[in-house]
């Protein structure tokens, strides 16, 4: 599993800047490495743009997994350069964003867009779950309906589906024919026709907390 | 103000009915619906009116709704799950009972990427078939999906949607029987252009035995050009255009005659398929159509109104 992530453009990570002069960079080495958004590379790209602006780059640094604990240590030893910085861009996960900003006491802005967590699937990765907290993949063959149909629909397919395609576009499958055709190789094609009730969205309560006991 | 659906009427006196789309404007004006109303009223059953079609904003089918009550033509409001939580959902039923709204389409809704808002979050908090259920419950039992007891139950003609062309035909025809048992009374079915591809699918149909439990209405359009023949081969989803067509609207001297031409051929032959209770006409855009097709196609014939 990963999250995965794409950049954010150039113009909008100045937008974030606004006045603010001495930047410093925190890249991460998991997940946006991976996505090539937030490695070594990333941090050194951006870093060389904004100096060959008005800017100048405080210092930069790419933590083993920015989002981990650790990271409160880590930002320490880096302290005297975010001392002398007006902003933090962070080439991570909105997780590992969360976590420097509650950090430091400094303006932090994200460098990427976070976009799903995803399965690897042959070298690309596939978002096939969204965490609501209601799991019928037990009903389903296994492929999560709530994730993989663009309507999240639990009791599919709809018109929109034909010859396996989603209405959405050629390149989408329809996750409810998935369904229809994986019940039947596991031979629970009765299954099919069962009736899924509405979903309980207050199992998704925002913000979701959970605690070792 | 009718208190009984008079199309469930005339469907259950086993007369061939007919529907019509009526599209709703893209703006405030209450005289475009009201003009539709009045020209489609002395040739068609009842009008449905559209959702927000193709996830395309236009006025609310709610309100045109009335506004066709107003011109006596007896409405067929269509709901999709794609603009409304449950909670409206079932709010707009109960207004749409009260106001005397009697027939209702129940439809997932096509998906906003498709539409003209395409950032738009789809809502889709039910699908198609638990609201179906959960009309059918608020009109039965007179209760929400909460269990909660309604003071007055809403009072409804239970409509969806057919997909005879999707494949495979299997899945599609299973969900089908799924909205028949969940409690759908009629269905509008997409545009048939392929005869034989629709005869085949009421065969199963009929077969399963949901034409003993539900009245199917067979959608027809007229094609006004070549181009919205091939957009509807290439790019509708669930309509098949069979190459045939397209070969005759490439030839046509007149494109509009010969569109004209093929949905009356269409009418024709979807009425003398067992189990085919109707037709419902989708001009959308071309609304000023649908008294000439319903006129020489002779469907009313002998009707007294």
């Amino acid at each position: 599993m990963r999250i995965i992530t794409e950049s954010k453009s150039y113009e909008e990570i100045k937008g974030y800047l606004g006045k603010a002069k001495n930047v410093f960079l925190i890249g991460c080495g998991t997940c946006t490495t991976l996505c090539k958004t937030g490695g070594e590379k990333e941090v050194k790209e951006l870093g060389k743009k904004l100096s060959g602006e008005k800017y100048k780059v405080t210092g930069s640094v790419v933590l083993p997994t920015v989002c981990d604990l650790l990271t409160k240590k880590a930002l320490h030893e880096e302290n005297e350069a975010i001392k002398n910085s007006d902003a933090v861009i962070v080439l991570s996960c909105a997780f590992g964003v969360q976590r420097v900003s509650g950090e430091l006491d400094k303006p932090v802005f994200p460098g990427v867009n976070t976009i799903f967590l995803g399965l690897e699937i042959e070298g690309s990765f596939l978002e096939v779950c969204q965490q609501c907290g209601e799991c019928v993949l037990g009903y389903t063959a296994g492929i999560c309906p709530i994730t993989r149909c663009a309507k999240g629909l639990l009791n599919g397919p709809c018109g929109g589906s034909h010859n396996g395609k989603c209405e959405v576009s050629p390149d989408v499958p329809c996750a409810w024919i998935e369904i229809y055709e994986r019940l039947r190789v596991i031979g629970k094609e009765n299954e099919f026709k069962f009736f899924i009730n509405p979903k309980n969205w207050s199992k998704k309560g925002r913000p979701g907390r959970w605690s070792q006991e | 103000m009718s208190t009984v659906s008079s199309l469930s009427k005339v469907l259950s006196e086993k007369k061939f009915a007919v529907t019509a789309e009526l599209g709703p404007p893209r703006g405030a004006e209450p005289e475009k619906v009201r003009e539709k109303a009045r020209l489609l009223k002395p040739y068609v059953d009842a009008a449905n009116v559209t959702d927000n079609q193709s996830a395309v904003v236009y006025m609310s089918s709610l309100a045109a709704c009335v506004l066709m009550l107003e011109e006596d033509l007896e409405p067929v409001f269509q709901i999709t799950c794609r603009d409304r939580n449950r909670l409206a959902l079932q709010s707009d039923l109960l207004g749409a009972s009260a106001l005397g709204i009697r027939n209702v389409l129940l439809l997932t809704g096509d998906h906003p990427s498709i539409g003209d808002h395409p950032e738009a979050k789809g809502v889709f908090d039910l699908d198609s078939q638990q609201l179906i259920r959960l009309t059918k419950k608020m009109r039965d039992e007179g209760k929400l999906l909460n269990e909660k007891e309604l003071s007055k139950n809403p009072e409804f003609f239970i409509g969806a949607a057919a997909s005879p062309f999707n494949e495979p035909m299997e899945a599609h025809l299973i969900q089908m029987e799924r909205k028949v048992q969940a409690g759908v009374e009629f269905f509008q079915t997409q545009i048939v252009y392929d005869i034989e591809k629709f005869s085949q699918w009421m065969e199963e149909v009929r077969r399963r035995g949901i034409t003993e439990k539900s009245f199917i209405l067979a959608g027809v359009a007229p094609i006004k050009s070549l181009g919205m023949a091939k957009y509807m081969k290439n790019f509708v989803p669930g309509v098949s255009v069979p190459d045939e067509i397209i070969k005759r609207m490439e030839e046509a001297q007149d494109k509009k005659e010969e569109g004209l031409k093929i949905c009356l051929e269409m009418i024709e032959r979807v009425k003398e398929i067992e189990g085919v209770s109707g037709i419902h006409i989708m001009a959308i855009g071309w609304e000023e159509i649908v008294p000439e097709i319903v006129k020489i196609s002779g469907v009313r014939n002998g009707r007294d109104n």
